[in-house]
């Protein structure tokens, strides 16, 4: 799982974001490599959620530029300009990256495989019983085939999280961003989420970026952990290096507090 | 302890239709000992029906405006569009703000003078009347149940990469319509009771020719009791309809 030392796949070059007074990003300068796998940690406030969100395009920054697969993300090219991006760049960018959120967000209306064929059958227009073949796939995947017509509220959490990893795979993403997916989980349903997550992580493909406080899994399945305090990356580097032998005072901190816990 | 619930909520419905059944035997038989009627005051029905006709009519076309111009302001109003959600809002405030019957005059006797040189048929007016009052209320509603849905839905439909009117048809507007259909059936009563209006600009409607009946054969009692029964049979199946509707909730637990 040795990161690819090509062109990034997400590139963050100069990023800030701020709400009102609070800057949340600083001068945020940040790759990805394709298929590599990155953990965030950092205290709660630090701006960890924020930079998931706005990769996604959940929120706007205020100023710095976005790369993904070497495009501007929040801009396009005008001559050799960059302007604004228009609402069809912004889809078009989009495409490559995915998203599972702490709090499922699964459309209740609609069964676990509805929830799954959704997108692929009316975002990327693929045939109905292609989608649904794809969606049975992924959701044996993620060990639900026995649930394919139930609706989310008759899921349990762990469950439900798997459904919605498996719907943000059904779009193909280059890169998949989990922030903190086990967070509003029972203790005991955290395993098998972990082990799907660990699973997507061997296979190796799919850029991941990570935001966690699940330090032995991070350990576990990230090429990088890069610590982040304050709207900057603070430390990174090789797990072994920033769990085991961390250079910097509030990384060590950091983990003091969070391993005495 | 949810059956002991559902038991209650049945004995209850039942206690209303009881209810307003004795309440209406009990006026038929002070009214036929008070003022006993050569003939029964069924034979004031037959003309009263005529009517019904015309109340049946204006409240489906009525519905039928109502619902669509509810959905289009009521998503106008939740849109990101200030201008639009402006306009919207102004429409919503001016109809929700003033009488109804205000309203129907205006579009019945205004509306053909200059500048605006509009003539419509007292039908044409009691629908648009009738739509626009009740679908400004109704746009409040929609309003309301797409605020109602959990960002959370618009992130991940964001992140499944969906355009901003596949969103609103296929993941905000199925989930607002469960929150949304109880009270769009209490407007339909509304509306319904509200045709009656529409007799004030000479539509021949239930009321109307009960007003008629009573100039031409007196009995006014017998008359507005046979309309106010007339009535209740119509809206009481809605309203059974609508706490039929507010049980339903197959996916919201
Ligand atoms: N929409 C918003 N409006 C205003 N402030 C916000 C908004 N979103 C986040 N913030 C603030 O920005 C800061 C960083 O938030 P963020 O959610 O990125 O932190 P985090 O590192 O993910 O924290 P946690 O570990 O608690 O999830 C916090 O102080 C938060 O209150
Ligand atoms: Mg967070």
């Amino acid at each position: 799982m040795q990161a690819n030392s090509s062109a990034p796949i997400v590139r963050f070059e100069n990023v800030t974001k701020s709400f009102g007074e609070l800057t949340v990003l600083r001068q945020l300068d940040f790759d990805v490599a394709p298929a590599e796998k990155v953990t965030i940690v950092g205290p709660s406030g630090s701006g960890k959620t924020t930079i998931l969100r706005v990769l996604m395009t959940l929120e706007k920054p205020n100023d710095g530029v976005i790369w993904v697969n070497g495009e501007p993300l929040w801009h396009q090219k005008s001559g050799d300009k960059l302007v604004p991006a228009s609402e069809k760049h912004l889809r078009k960018v989009r495409g490559s990256i995915g998203m599972v959120f702490q709090h499922f967000n699964l459309f209740p209306h609609m069964t676990a495989l509805r929830n799954v064929t959704e997108a692929p059958i009316h975002v990327l227009k693929m045939p109905k019983g292609d989608a649904e073949q794809r969606a049975v796939e992924l959701l044996q995947k993620v060990g639900l085939s026995d649930k394919l017509g139930h609706y989310p509220s008759q899921l349990s959490g762990g469950q439900k999280q798997r459904v919605a990893i498996a719907r943000a795979l059904a779009m193909r993403p280059k890169v998949m961003l989990f922030d903190e997916v086990t967070s509003a989980l029972d203790p005991e349903l955290v395993g098998e989420v972990l082990n799907v997550i660990r699973e997507l992580a061997e296979e190796g493909e799919m850029a991941m970026l990570l935001v966690t406080h699940e330090m032995g899994f991070a350990r576990e399945v990230s090429d990088r952990v890069v610590f982040f305090d304050k709207g900057r990356v603070v430390e990174q580097g090789p797990p072994e290096q920033i769990f085991g032998s961390p250079q910097n005072e509030r990384t060590k901190a950091f983990f003091n507090a969070v391993l005495r816990h | 302890m949810p059956n002991e619930d559902h038991l209650l909520v049945k004995i209850r419905n039942y206690a209303f239709l009881v209810i307003g059944l004795l309440a209406i035997g009990i006026a038929i038989g002070v009214e036929l000992t008070v003022n006993p009627p050569e003939t029964a005051p069924f034979d004031l029905l037959p003309i009263l029906l005529r009517g019904l006709a015309v109340t049946i009519e204006l409240t489906l076309l009525g519905a039928a405006l109502a619902l669509v111009v509810a959905i289009v302001a009521g998503v106008a109003r939740s849109s990101g569009h200030i201008i639009v959600r402006t306009i919207t809002g102004f429409y919503v405030e001016v109809f929700r703000g003033t009488s109804i019957l205000v309203q129907l005059f205006w579009i019945f006797f205004v509306l053909p003078l200059p500048p605006f040189n509009l003539s419509l048929t007292p039908l044409q007016a009691g629908v648009l009347a009738l739509g626009l009052n009740v679908g400004a209320y109704g746009a409040e509603v929609v309003r309301g149940a797409i605020g109602a849905i959990p960002s959370g839905q618009i992130e991940a439909s964001i992140a499944l990469n969906m355009s901003p009117g596949l969103m609103m048809r296929r993941v905000i507007i199925p989930q607002a319509m469960v929150r949304i259909l109880p009270p769009f059936g209490n407007l339909l009563i509304e509306l319904l009771k509200a045709t009656s209006l529409v007799s004030l600009i000479t539509l021949s409607d239930v009321t109307f020719q009960g007003l008629a009946l009573r100039q031409s054969v007196g009995r006014t009692t017998e008359v507005f009791l046979l309309i106010l029964v007339i009535y209740f049979l119509l809206a009481y199946p809605l309203t059974l309809g609508v706490r039929w509707l507010e049980r339903q909730r197959q996916w919201a637990t």
